[in-house]
């Protein structure tokens, strides 16, 4: 009895605390300002878009996105590629240097990216990848490589090595195994690691923080804060801006559910 | 130069000798392209975070600022740190603090909801959806949301708190120097507890079935089942719950500084952001430098510390 209630309660409130902030985003990305401050909760008294055409017009929004969608596409395919071919490497080597470079890989995994930020921004300047939109890629790629080998080579030990050795000794060289049998075979994970990718660089700050000052390079976690400077207190067209940023996150949460949550806690549980 | 050649080709020769047949020399030359293929991640990884980081041993030693000449100052920035920087020193018992709330309930909250919504209904997939669903946005957009709902004027947490009369709880929520940081780790947890309630639930359903009847017909409550079943079998779960959880804590720099910087007054500043200020804003970079190690240590100590306390309860 009293765990049905408690539970009953538990549950409802929790959803609460998500649906209304939810709310407030959608709603208030539809009215305007004031009526998003007096009436935070309720539906708009007459849906508009004029949040969304005044952020149109601003012009810079799109350019975000753009940025933000070729940082991103090009940064998980990269990753995808390399650390699948370097986990099968290291997954199918049997002397003590797979050991070795699993664990300097991995190395990387405790340690919060933001200890790193001094070396990065150092080596970008020299190299001049500052303000350009291959040195996120660049960033990305290396930054979520101990992540993805740590994921995807523990796949790889999972499959049977015996299955790779009958295609050794029928003369298949490593890289065509690795074309023609362990990577068909990993799709479920490379599906859940892409998903990771997806969404850590979609929404990373940090990175763009530190290396992009140019506006027309800004990705959209980055160009939100500008917008919090721009319009002030202006909630509703922040609101409109968190929108354009999230919908494409949603969309595709809603459409593969299954893949994000076990891409999203992947690192988690075999970390 | 024929002869030595040939010489070397000969039974002295130590190739032969030692690849064992055809096979062995199959192996190795795989061996040569599985290192191949691992070359290009190396690479990347090496030059662009590896090198990077390491790099913060040489900076620690020096005043660098970014721009002049960095003079080699020896252990200063160390000693400084541990003994003469009032800001340094509340980062970390703030970083403490927020850690430890995060992890407490972090942990607890997705344990209960993991057990609530353990079951395969209907109701209970749809609600998970739902708790996993912050998730999947983007730390500042999370940070505009919470401004707004945490404005201390207009903002619907107090005008729901001055409604129904608890006006003395409607506090200055991220303006406040006692208050500021815990409402921050409010947001981290209800952030992140739907992801974690998703681990929790993968684990509890490897828990046997028969376990909990054989409990049942004991006459056990649901309090005493979970006492003696759930708990002592989700351990496992638990200790990984509660690394990710802390990991996670000490990486909440997009948080804070979409929701605050770190202010009013370094109040809500975690190491990760106050490294940030110290070298993008006071352009100290050598000081920042020594704060990422001490940052590094720190959190080596605290994984090791609790390795050790779940594997003794084990």
């Amino acid at each position: 009895m009293i765990f049905k209630t408690g539970r009953i309660i538990g549950l409802f409130l929790f959803s609460v605390l998500i649906i209304i902030p939810v709310m407030v985003v959608v709603f208030g990305s539809f009215k305007g300002d004031l009526e998003l401050m007096v009436k935070p909760l309720a539906l708009p008294e007459s849906w508009t878009l004029d949040n969304y055409r005044r952020l149109l017009e601003g012009g810079q929004i799109v350019t975000t996105f753009k940025n933000s969608v070729i940082v991103t596409l090009f940064s998980v395919t990269i990753t995808l590629f390399i650390a699948s071919l370097a986990s099968y490497g290291i997954a199918r080597m049997v002397n003590v240097t797979g050991r070795v470079l699993f664990i300097l890989f991995t190395l990387g995994l405790a340690i919060p990216a933001a200890t790193s930020i001094i070396g990065i921004y150092e080596l970008f300047v020299t190299l001049k990848l500052t303000n350009t939109l291959h040195g996120l890629v660049i960033i990305n790629v290396a930054s979520t490589m101990p992540i993805s080998i740590f994921i995807l080579s523990a796949f790889f030990r999972q499959i049977p090595a015996e299955l790779f050795e009958s295609a050794a000794i029928d003369g298949a060289k490593p890289f065509r195994v690795y074309r023609s049998i362990a990577l068909p075979l990993s799709r479920p994970s490379m599906g859940a690691v892409a998903i990771f990718l997806f969404v850590i660089t979609w929404n990373d700050l940090l990175y763009p923080l530190l290396l992009i000052t140019q506006s027309e390079l800004k990705t959209l976690p980055l160009a939100l804060l500008d917008f919090r400077g721009e319009y002030a207190i202006n909630f509703s067209m922040i609101f409109t801006a968190v929108m354009v940023a999230s919908v494409p996150m949603v969309v595709m949460y809603l459409s593969m559910q299954r893949t994000f949550v076990s891409g999203l806690t992947a690192g988690a549980v075999k970390g | 130069m024929k002869t030595t050649e040939t010489g070397a080709r000969g039974g002295a020769s130590p190739r032969p000798a030692k690849s064992k047949g055809p096979k062995g020399r199959i192996a190795r030359s795989n061996d040569r392209t599985l290192l191949f293929m691992v070359l290009p991640a190396a690479f990347i990884y090496a030059l662009f975070y590896l090198y990077p980081t390491l790099n913060n041993l040489r900076y620690s030693l020096t005043n660098w600022d970014g721009l002049r000449e960095a003079e080699f100052i020896g252990l200063k920035n160390f000693t400084r740190a541990l003994t003469n920087d009032d800001i340094f020193m509340k980062v970390l018992g703030n970083n403490i603090e927020f850690t430890f709330l995060v992890v407490i309930f972090q942990t607890s909250l997705s344990l209960l909801f993991a057990i609530f919504l353990l079951k395969n209904s209907r109701a209970s997939v749809a609600l998970r959806t739902l708790f996993f669903f912050p998730t999947i946005i983007s730390s500042v957009s999370v940070a505009m949301v919470w401004q707004f709902l945490y404005e201390p004027n207009l903002g619907p947490i107090n005008v729901f708190l001055n409604s129904v009369g608890l006006d003395f709880l409607a506090l200055n929520w991220l303006g406040s120097e006692t208050v500021t940081l815990r409402a921050i780790a409010f947001t981290q947890v209800w952030f992140h507890t739907g992801q974690m309630m998703v681990v929790y639930i993968a684990g509890l359903q490897q828990i046997p079935q028969e376990l909990y009847e054989a409990a049942e017909v004991d006459g056990a409550s649901r309090w005493q089942q979970f006492k003696s079943v759930t708990w002592p079998m989700a351990l496992p779960t638990t200790a990984v719950v509660m690394a990710y959880t802390t990991i996670q804590s000490f990486r909440a720099f997009d948080l804070v500084y979409a929701m605050t910087q770190g202010g009013p007054n370094n109040s809500s500043s975690i190491l990760v952001t106050l490294i940030y200020l110290t070298a993008f804003n006071e352009y100290r970079f050598g000081y920042a430098a020594t704060q990422s190690i001490y940052l590094v240590i720190f959190i080596l100590a605290l994984t090791a510390l609790q390795r050790r306390i779940l594997r003794t309860k084990y």
